[in-house]
């Protein structure tokens, strides 16, 4: 697979002298927690209790900033079914089973059926991919994933030319996530992407993070990773993969269709209604950044979207 | 009167828990992996908890006739006050770093944003005369009736609130049901003070 680099460096993508003559800082500090995370040292990869995944291929898709340090990656999350704190999840996730896991796959395919997470995997090979990951709320990461293109799963359960959308759920076990108990959000959780947005080389299925299996708080055992949307289309814990004719209504859209649409892509033109989505703050940096059109893969996504309104249809 | 005069030094102590609280925590880098996020919200929950501590002190000394608590409403609502400067010093600063032409669009085009400031400057007022001095100057009622602003500036820190959070409104929620808990006990205990009042013109 192909993913050509950005053809030009944007003034907003040149690292500031400043910051690049405090660059072993920036290093040690990325540094640490990862190679700490590696060797199992940090207290959240000690509860985790997890090795290494087996046969990644590093370095699919690399990036140069810096990556966001495992402990803020694993402890500053939204994950509402778990509550609705960045730090609930972490809390509360500790205890969630994610084995056995099935992943029902339905809808217009021709081999449907109910699949064991690892079945599912297993014929892909996992690759790293470092990616942006920029929230609704202004906040990004930039967090190296594990998983295989979404596209090579769709191939494999044969879509029908009928298909046009594809529809995610979450889990839905208010027993082991206790934010589904109160009805912030109209539970499941449900996510959609278009057929040409899911089978786009940039959308993975993740199992891993850092190199190691997806913490739970993190959207264990599997989950959407599509970069250049915000991040609550990245669905996690994901139990049923449907492919449909219609556009599905997300969560976050039937909650507040005027605040939150079907594409949700990173688009600095275009704020929320209640805040501005120009800049961004980077987990662990002080000054905001730019908030890049497309979070930066304009050039890989911007042709799908070529000709719409995307104030209309943000 | 003597009780008062330790307590109010305790309450003074106690008060700034949640700054250092803070100061701790930044100090120790345990503020979380969104530091700033953290300062703001902490900030501006405590100026809303010490806005609605304030509004509780003339209900509680109504009913326990525990006279003294007067003593120390001036100083619970200059909290409120020291942590909406905080609050506001933090977004300004921290948060968007003196982006002035920034900050006008968000207090013009935000409407949580322009609630939350609105609050705060009505606060100012509040503080200003929050002096003996100010109160002798103005005289007793016309200082009262200004300081009326208070029930105002706490709704709209509330609505500050609920207009910020996603989807939770839980939160937001429960401050509102405070505020409006102390808000009937003064209008319930309205008609009886008229009442009282009423006997000279009987």
């Amino acid at each position: 697979m192909l993913i050509r680099p950005a053809p030009d460096i944007r003034s907003s993508e040149i690292t500031d002298e400043s910051l690049y003559l405090r660059r072993r800082e920036f290093m040690k500090a990325a540094a640490v927690p990862a190679l700490a995370a590696v060797a199992g040292l940090t207290p959240s990869a000690l509860a985790a209790g997890q090795d290494a995944l087996p046969n990644v291929r590093k370095g699919v898709v690399t990036l140069n900033e810096g990556l966001t340090p495992w402990e803020d990656v694993t402890t500053y999350n939204n994950f509402y079914e778990f509550g609705t704190d960045k730090g609930d999840p972490a809390r509360n996730a500790k205890n969630f089973r994610t084995k056995p896991w099935t992943v029902k796959i339905d809808g217009l395919v021709n081999k449907p059926g109910d699949y064991h997470v690892e079945d599912l995997v297993a014929p892909h090979a996992l690759e790293e991919r470092v990616y942006r990951l920029r929230c609704v709320e202004a906040w990004s990461m930039v967090i190296p994933w594990v998983g295989f293109p979404l596209k090579d799963l769709i191939t494999r359960v044969q879509p029908q030319g009928g298909a046009k959308f594809v529809e995610f759920t979450t889990l839905n076990d208010p027993r082991q996530m206790p934010g589904q108990r109160v009805a912030v959000l109209d539970w499941p959780y449900v996510e959609g992407l278009r057929l040409d947005e899911a089978m786009h080389p940039l959308s993975i299925l993740a199992v891993g993070l850092y190199g190691k299996p997806l913490p739970n708080q993190n959207g264990a055992p599997l989950r959407l990773v599509v970069p250049w949307k915000y991040g609550f289309k990245s669905i996690k814990s994901i139990v049923r993969i449907r492919l449909v004719d219609r556009q599905p209504v997300s969560s976050w859209q039937a909650s507040a269709p005027q605040e939150y649409g079907f594409y949700s892509n990173v688009n600095p033109d275009v704020d929320h209604p209640r805040w501005t989505q120009a800049r961004e703050r980077r987990i662990g940096e002080f000054f905001k950044r730019k908030t890049l059109m497309f979070n930066g893969y304009a050039d890989q996504v911007a042709g799908m979207y070529a000709g719409m309104d995307l104030k209309k249809f943000y | 009167m003597r009780g008062v005069r330790l307590l109010k030094p305790l309450v003074f102590a106690v008060s700034l828990g949640p700054l250092a609280h803070l100061l701790v925590g930044a100090w120790q880098g345990s503020l979380g992996a969104n530091p700033i996020e953290t300062i703001t919200r902490s900030t501006g929950l405590w100026t809303l908890r010490f806005m609605l501590i304030t509004l509780t002190v003339t209900p509680v000394r109504r009913l326990t006739g525990w006279n003294d608590a007067i003593r120390l409403r001036r100083m619970l609502g200059l909290f409120a006050f020291f942590y909406g400067s905080l609050h506001l010093l933090t977004y300004v600063w921290l948060d968007q770093f003196f982006d002035w032409a920034s900050i006008v669009k968000d207090v013009a085009k935000r409407p949580f944003i322009t609630a939350g400031f609105s609050a705060y400057v009505l606060l100012v007022p509040l503080a200003i005369t929050s002096t003996a001095g100010m109160i002798r100057r103005l005289g007793g009622r016309r200082w009262r009736r200004l300081h009326r602003l208070a029930y105002a500036t706490a709704a709209l820190g509330v609505v500050h609130y609920w207009w910020l959070v996603k989807a939770d409104i839980r939160p937001p929620r429960n401050y509102a049901i405070v505020l409006a808990v102390l808000l009937l006990v003064r209008v319930a205990a309205a008609p009886r003070r008229s009442r009282t009042a009423a006997p000279h013109r009987a």
